[in-house]
């Protein structure tokens, strides 16, 4: 380590060019962390879904409802300990550029299903004893400058109508990957306001069972229940649930995949070109190092070090300002990222790649110096 | 006196590696420039030419997508009995109504999709002219048969002419592939809407669509059917309507796109300097000699910046190579207004190509600037002194 001195005064010696280098870096690792935190943020909802949770929708397609009288029956089901439902209600806020998802659920059950909706004691009491009350997420209501007693009007595209929602509660998730940008009210008052043709209708239900080990056989045992009913079932767990919708969103993730690999490849020609050339400029100076006694292997740790260190520097501003920025400006995509926040793991891969970045851009100029020829370099001298 | 473009293109060509390595980075920004202008463009372009501007669609008041929507069969009548709709030879409306579900069908990857089923009359291919049939046969009413759009038959199991595909707990032939001309079209299934009503057991349609036969009527057509107390309906453009439902997604594709693109520009700008920086530095020796033999500042300037231009452009253009591949590939995402798949091409179109060479060039430009006039600026007698 008492080189490191040496390979810091040899990146100050052209201040220019280290800093460009640097930055080019960082700006490839916080791309790299943007379109990494895309992906991880459509994940979210794995992450928060609970293998003792079962999600049961109708067995053709999404648009279809299930009958309000399977309750008691998914109920009775042996292994499931809780039942809740809700319908997706679709609808939009002022512009439908305001996109955030409403759920019309069955407010005495579903915190028994959903612990991780975290709502005070007071304002959990006030949203059940309203009918036509709403609890809407902490960063929902942050975006939207909400508080506790406004009314969001709300125009429904499933359900047609202007729909008013007091909001007597916000709630919070217990860990960071919970969603909380949506907004909960009665599955009672939607159902009450509805014609007679459309009511007691469900969207979903979800089953809570008694271990994760019973989810493939309690969703056979509901599924083959409705199987011959004119509204059968699919019965399959939060997470795979999840992981249709996030399907859905389709090959973006892998063209984001793309996307960042020519980005951080892209960035690592650049690098290895500058320090190429760094290190071509010095011949004479690693000549005179060599002729001084120091070994083959000590230049190459001289050289390949400075790439590392530049490398790495760059690493921990791109991932720390990608980090940061994204903390504090509470990006969400227009509503299509509504957990978008930048994990560790991200970060750590990104310092990886960083010194992988640096190791590879100073193999080469760091093995050519290790080789360098004493005499043939300092021929060169005028 | 012009410095002859020979020498630098002599310069370039002795420096391989460092030409090679920069020019490759700056392919691979302008590569990622017109890719995301290649997808955002197909992805809009699917939604946004779905509609054509003489049709016009009536949804339920509330609906932004037709699968959400209500159109009763008195509702729907009425509607075609409106004037201002255009007439087909035979004399009557140009108008159909359709029947719009999303089914759950397994993708050819193994994942499973929501597809949209489209009932349809035979008005519906008169008044989408750019649909038409490049396989098999059109689907006969009252059978239970159904035609395919070109990127479901790609993408969607079990759907080449001569399969059946299950819905409804019906076994439904597949008669026909169609071609849409790469509107949302291309990702649906389309068979007979009067069977189609029994078989989802859906008493009502989704949608009316009509041709109006003067484009200057649709504001008195709309302002009639969304006052009619017997219907609670909303008459919008079909283009607009559909493009719509593209706005927020392809609004963030391209924001992603010129997000990335951007900062990753300033990273290849920053990589253009670092190498004319260096290629400045190797050479003051020769720009004192240039100097010396008479060439103006301005020239030296010049040349500078134009062998920067040229290296970027050599880049530029092994990124439209690279490009080039991409176009045509199909890929699907959700059209989130409906939540059904909506499949569509990349389009890499010359005027992409265009754009990226010229990104490339300013990216040359803005990374040789400094280091030219750098080297412009040297003094003659210092810089031939230098070893």
């Amino acid at each position: 380590m008492k080189f490191f001195r040496l390979i810091l005064a040899n990146l100050m010696r052209s201040k220019r060019r280290t800093f460009l280098t640097t930055f080019s870096i960082a700006i490839a690792l916080f791309l790299f962390c943007t379109l990494r935190t895309v992906i991880t943020s459509f994940e979210a909802s794995l992450r928060a879904s609970e293998a003792t949770r079962l999600v049961v929708r109708h067995g053709a397609s999404l648009v279809f409802p299930l009958p309000l009288s399977y309750e008691d029956r998914l109920a009775r089901v042996p292994g499931v300990t809780g039942v809740t439902y809700g319908n997706w209600f679709g609808g939009v806020y002022q512009d439908p550029k305001n996109q955030f998802a409403q759920f019309a659920m069955d407010v005495p059950t579903m915190f028994d299903l959903f612990p991780d909706t975290v709502l005070p004691e007071d304002q959990k009491k006030a949203f059940l004893a309203e009918r036509t009350s709403c609890i809407v997420g902490r960063a929902l209501a942050k975006k939207f400058g909400w508080k506790i007693g406004d009314a969001v009007p709300i125009l429904g595209t499933i359900y047609p109508g202007d729909w008013r929602f007091v909001i007597r509660g916000i709630y919070e998730g217990r860990t960071k990957d919970v969603d909380e940008n949506t907004l909960f009210f009665h599955w009672d008052y939607l159902n009450e306001s509805l014609p007679q043709g459309r009511k007691d209708y469900v969207g979903i239900y979800w089953l809570r069972i008694a271990s994760p080990s019973m989810a493939a056989a309690v969703s056979e045992r509901v599924d083959d229940m409705f199987r011959n009913s004119s509204q059968p079932t699919k019965t399959e767990t939060e997470k795979a649930f999840q992981a249709g919708f996030i399907s859905m969103i389709g090959n973006i993730q892998l063209l984001l995949t793309i996307l960042g690999s020519a980005i951080v490849f892209a960035i690592m020609l650049v690098t290895i070109n500058t320090m190429m050339m760094a290190a071509r400029e010095r011949t004479t100076e690693i000549a005179v190092l060599k002729t001084l006694g120091f070994s083959d292997g000590l230049i190459l740790r001289l050289v390949g070090g400075e790439a590392l260190l530049v490398s790495l520097v760059g690493g921990v501003l791109g991932c720390g300002l990608a980090a940061l920025i994204f903390h504090e400006m509470d990006f969400t995509g227009g509503g299509f990222f509504p957990n978008f926040r930048v994990l560790p793991e991200t970060i750590l891969a990104g310092l990886l790649l960083a010194v992988l970045m640096g190791v590879l851009s100073g193999v080469a100029p760091a093995v050519s110096a290790a080789r360098l020829r004493i005499a043939n370099a300092l021929r060169k001298v005028a | 006196m012009r410095i002859p473009l020979a020498y630098n293109i002599r310069n370039l060509a002795a420096r391989r590696v460092s030409t090679i390595l920069t020019a490759l980075g700056i392919g691979l920004v302008s590569w990622v420039f017109i890719f995301t202008l290649a997808l955002a463009g197909g992805f809009q372009s699917a939604l946004q030419t779905t509609g054509s501007p003489q049709n016009a669609i009536v949804v339920r008041n509330g609906s932004t997508a037709e699968v959400t929507s209500i159109i009763d069969r008195e509702s729907a009548a009425a509607i075609e009995s409106q004037p201002e709709i255009a007439k087909s030879p035979d004399g009557s409306a140009l108008a159909t109504h359709e029947l719009v579900v999303l089914w759950n069908l397994p993708r050819k990857s193994g994942t499973t999709t929501n597809v949209v089923v489209r009932g349809v009359t035979a008005k519906s291919f008169a008044l989408r002219p750019q649909v038409h049939l490049i396989q098999g046969r059109m689907f006969r009413p009252g059978l239970e048969e159904v035609v395919v759009g070109a990127l479901a038959h790609e993408r969607i199991a079990h759907c080449l002419v001569g399969d059946k595909i299950r819905l409804a707990g019906h076994e439904w032939s597949i008669v026909g592939v169609f071609d849409a001309h790469g509107t949302s079209f291309d990702s649906e299934i389309w068979g007979d809407v009067q069977l189609f009503m029994p078989v989802f057991d859906r008493p009502v349609y989704q949608s009316v669509t009509f041709r109006l036969d003067e484009p200057s009527h649709f504001g008195a057509i709309q302002k009639r059917l969304e006052a009619d107390p017997r219907m609670s309906v909303r008459v919008h453009h079909e283009d607009e309507f559909y493009a719509a439902q593209s706005a927020t997604l392809a609004a963030l594709l391209r924001g992603l796109g010129l997000f990335v693109t951007l900062i990753m520009a300033l990273g290849a700008v920053f990589g253009a300097l670092n190498t004319m920086y260096a290629a400045v530095g190797s050479r003051t020796k020769e720009i004192g000699t240039l100097l010396a033999l008479g060439f103006s500042r301005g020239a030296v300037l010049v040349s500078f910046l134009i062998e920067s231009v040229m290296l970027a452009l050599f880049g530029g253009f092994l990124g439209c190579l690279l490009a080039l591949p991409v176009n045509g590939m199909a890929t699907s995402t959700t059209n989130f207004a409906s939540f059904s798949e909506v499949a569509f091409r990349f389009q890499v179109t010359p005027q992409m190509l265009l754009a990226g060479m010229i990104f490339a060039a300013v990216m040359g430009a803005l990374g040789g600037w400094f280091p030219s006039r750098n080297a412009s600026r040297r003094v003659i007698v210092e810089a031939l002194r230098q070893a």
